[in-house]
């Protein structure tokens, strides 16, 4: 087995809501590998954005420690850090501040990280564009009268501006309509490959997980609960709660139904 | 005009004036909902879906820049031949609705039991609190709420967005409508309890028998609740049929992208669909079970 | 362009507050020219003409030393508009650099920053400027001075309140993963998308400073005389009512129609600068 690129290792997070302790991370070790697309699946009060948070340095473990690369990450995260890890959010309408121009979007990243020469970082925003399937003279438009998939195009756009090796994708077609995201998802399979990222994938949707992801780890109230290959998982998940949430997908071809059905200990339906 | 049915829409056309001019957004939709039938109205966002169930509730003819023509019917009176009183008589009554988000659609500084009251008066303008309290704790039962008194005493901030959706649908079946509008229910919250409180609401309009047009972007949703599905595609409907029918043989290039794009829990990878196509402009197919 | 046109003939008020607005500036930048007696607005003395009501010679009546209103109200307007200019070039800057940091870096900072800024908004303004103005020598730029102590709090509040809002957008979080600077994200990210409010709230502040300047004035602690200031005509005008009722009624329209211009035009571009 390869070293990982990312290590998580005993994390635990708590909040305190006035006199009330929250375990929100309880006691999670998992490692995600260079290349593959590890998915985060859970509902909500699962801790995924909690763990999610903790990688990208926006909240500290409380206990426990995150490595990249086998070096520990502090929590306070230097530029050097945050180039590393970067991150696709749900809601592509928030993602884009509406009254600064796509390109000065995207240039930011590069200043900040001073990637090229001053003179090429317009057409460093070109090539990103172009790359994610947009027309590069879109760069002097605002946002706003944008589609939320043209959005969640830039904002992906705008993760690779940084030339990070490991991205988090959070629930990042949740608000895109059906075939939107269809395009949207062949688009990240497309860009993990040429680019050669890793992928950690949080989403509650499991029939896009059984698409997209190499390995699946199943988190409920806080803990790690289940942690498989995605083939194995959805064959022969051993955790109950695994079931039911495979068991409450919204399906539409009879194939999914038989599988749903074999699998279903509870009948959601 | 069909008086048998419950709900009768032809030729519906809603455009918007704006400082860029008028914007047709329903291009002139036909849609009808037998008594009891259960009818999904299935589209992407910006499609005209919600404000279709926005011109059904009567509330888009009060928007200023909106013009609504064509003929909705209800029980076989004319809707635009209402004034903007009776129609809001009509809310709440004969006409209900379920939003998306039911944690947002519950006013927060009332308690339950008190929403329900306020409710309930829109039927039975004298009822007294006691009954009122009586009425609700029984539908709450029907919804699987064991403890409902414990419910009614709440504000809607302390309770779960899957109890929440459960109180909004009980609410919105107390006064037995004759048409229920559902818009996205349950979107918000997780699939699990989406999933529970989708046959709970199935469950419960086929026992009191009421219509129900159902609002969805979900076709897997709408496959496990309706028994018609209209599709719409940017202002028309370009598809309809019995579910069986659209989810066996979809016939029209929209359906069948839309269908072919939800990746499937078996696996197959994420298939290679354009957003857009000319072919989604194609005249309307309808399998022949109009009503 | 086409969207601010269409929102401005949609409402009729629009184009009035546009007008009056308009006519306040054009007398205050053409005053020499339009003013039919421009020497009144000084310390001249013409009491073969004192107290006319009125008349086509003076359109507007003269006031106690026979100086033509009419004149003096349109060289008000330049005092006026020129206290409204230095107010909020320098009011605005202040609140909204202290309500962006408080709001934005939370914690200790803000609870400082917006203590401070609470305690003067606690103080009734005319109040706070009265003091101000007790303790210096009533000249214009002390009362400039004084109206500026006393309009920054508001824009702090103002602006702390919308970055509070957009401290939360995910463009917000999209910058600080990157890796951008606090002052980056404050100033480039956050401030201009305050703009809108923080434009509109100067247009109608303009109005309420003059409103204001033209208080300290009637209670004899603003611009001193000969200056001509509407606030100092009413307050001269009033000892001459109902007889000379010229005196203070239209010192006191023309104050109503700077004050009543800008708050219909503030309206008017915060349907246009709000985003769609």
């Amino acid at each position: 087995m390869p070293d990982p690129i990312l290590s998580i290792r005993a994390v635990s997070k708590e909040f305190h809501v006035g006199k009330s302790r929250v375990q929100a991370i309880d006691d999670v070790s998992l490692d995600v590998f260079e290349g593959e697309c590890l998915a985060i699946v859970g509902e909500s009060g699962s801790g995924k954005s909690t763990l999610a948070n903790m990688i990208l340095g926006l909240g500290a473990p409380t206990s426990g420690a995150i490595r990249f690369k086998n070096v520990e990450l502090p929590a306070k995260r230097s530029k050097l850090h945050r180039r590393q890890i970067q991150l696709v959010q749900q809601n592509p309408l928030s993602a884009l501040n509406p009254r600064r121009s796509i390109g000065a979007s995207l240039r930011l990243a590069l200043d900040v990280h001073g990637h090229g020469q001053r003179a090429d970082r317009p057409d460093m925003v070109a090539a990103l564009l172009k790359e994610v399937g947009l027309d590069p003279d879109m760069a002097t438009r605002s946002p706003s009268g944008l589609s939320g998939g043209q959005r969640q195009r830039i904002a992906i756009a705008r993760a690779l501006a940084c030339q990070s090796q490991v991205v988090v994708l959070d629930e990042p077609t949740s608000a895109l309509d059906v075939l939107v995201q269809a395009r949207v998802l062949r688009l990240l399979n497309a860009l993990r490959a040429s680019r050669k990222l890793t992928y950690i994938f949080i989403t509650h949707d499991l029939s896009v997980v059984r698409n997209i992801a190499d390995r699946v780890a199943v988190f409920q109230k806080g803990k790690l609960v289940e942690i498989a290959q995605t083939e194995t998982l959805f064959a022969n998940p051993t955790c109950d709660y695994t079931s039911t949430l495979i068991s409450a997908v919204p399906v539409v071809s009879p194939e999914e139904v038989a599988l749903r059905d074999a699998l279903a200990n509870v009948r959601v339906f | 005009m069909r008086p048998d049915l419950t709900l009768d829409i032809k030729n519906l056309r809603l455009s918007f004036r704006s400082w860029s001019g008028s914007t047709e957004v329903l291009h002139g939709i036909d849609l009808s909902v037998a008594p009891g039938e259960r009818v999904a109205l299935v589209g992407e966002s910006g499609s005209g879906k919600s404000v279709t169930s926005r011109i059904v509730l009567g509330t888009m003819q009060d928007v200023r820049h909106a013009r609504v023509s064509g003929q909705v019917t209800f029980e076989g009176t004319d809707l635009a031949k209402l004034a903007s009183v009776e129609r809001r008589a009509l809310r709440g009554r004969e006409i209900s609705m379920i939003f998306q988000d039911p944690s947002s659609a519950l006013n927060p500084v009332f308690r339950i039991g008190d929403l329900f009251h306020e409710v309930l008066k829109r039927r039975h303008p004298k009822i007294s609190k006691g009954e009122a309290r009586q009425r609700a704790a029984a539908i709450l039962q029907d919804v699987s709420i064991a403890d409902a008194e414990r419910v009614l005493s709440s504000y809607s901030f302390q309770l779960s967005g899957g109890m929440n959706q459960r109180v909004m649908i009980a609410m919105a079946l107390i006064n037995e409508p004759r048409l229920l509008l559902a818009d996205e229910p349950g979107t918000a919250l997780d699939v699990t309890v989406q999933a529970q409180t989708l046959s709970l609401m199935r469950d419960l309009v086929e026992q009191k028998r009421t219509s129900v047009l159902f609002i969805s972007h979900n076709l897997g949703v709408v496959r496990e609740f309706a028994d018609r599905i209209y599709v719409i595609y940017r202002g028309n409907i370009v598809e309809h049929g019995p579910t069986a029918a659209i989810f066996d043989a979809p016939q029209h290039p929209y359906t069948q992208a839309l269908l072919s794009a939800i990746p499937r829990l078996t696996g197959g990878g994420v298939p290679d669909i354009e957003e857009r196509s000319l072919s989604f402009n194609d005249p309307m197919i309808s399998h022949g079970t109009d009503i | 362009m086409k969207r601010a046109i269409y929102i401005l003939l949609s409402n009729p008020l629009s184009i009035l507050g546009l007008v009056l607005v308009g006519l306040v500036f054009f007398c205050a930048a053409f005053a020499d020219f339009i003013a039919p007696y421009p020497e009144h607005a000084g310390a001249v003395i013409n009491f073969a003409f004192a107290n006319k009501p009125p008349s086509a010679e003076y359109l507007l009546g003269t006031d106690v030393v026979g100086r033509d209103l009419l004149s003096r109200i349109i060289y008000a307007y330049q005092v006026a508009l020129g206290m409204g200019l230095v107010v909020l070039l320098i009011a605005p800057p202040i609140g909204v650099a202290l309500g962006l940091i408080a709001g934005y870096i939370g914690g200790w900072t803000d609870f400082v920053l917006m203590r401070i800024t609470d305690i003067f908004l606690s103080i009734p303004p005319l109040v706070l400027a009265l003091a101000i103005m007790g303790v210096m020598e009533p000249t214009l730029i002390n009362a400039m001075l004084a109206v500026t102590a006393m309009w920054w709090p508001w824009y702090a509040r103002l602006v702390y309140n919308i970055t509070r809002g957009e401290k939360v957008e995910g463009y917000v979080l999209a910058a600080e993963v990157i890796g951008a600077s606090k002052a980056h994200i404050m100033f480039r990210e956050i401030l201009p998308n305050c703009f809108p409010a923080i434009v509109t709230k100067m247009t109608l502040d303009f109005g309420y400073v003059i409103l204001i300047a033209s208080s300290l004035s009637f209670l004899g602690l603003g611009v001193q005389a000969p200056t001509p200031d509407l606030g100092s005509m009413v307050s001269e005008g009033t000892r001459y009512l109902p007889d000379s009722w010229w005196m203070t009624v239209f010192p006191g329209l023309a104050i109503m129609i700077a004050v009543f211009g800008f708050n219909l035009v503030g309206d008017v571009l915060r349907d246009v600068l709000e985003p769609d």
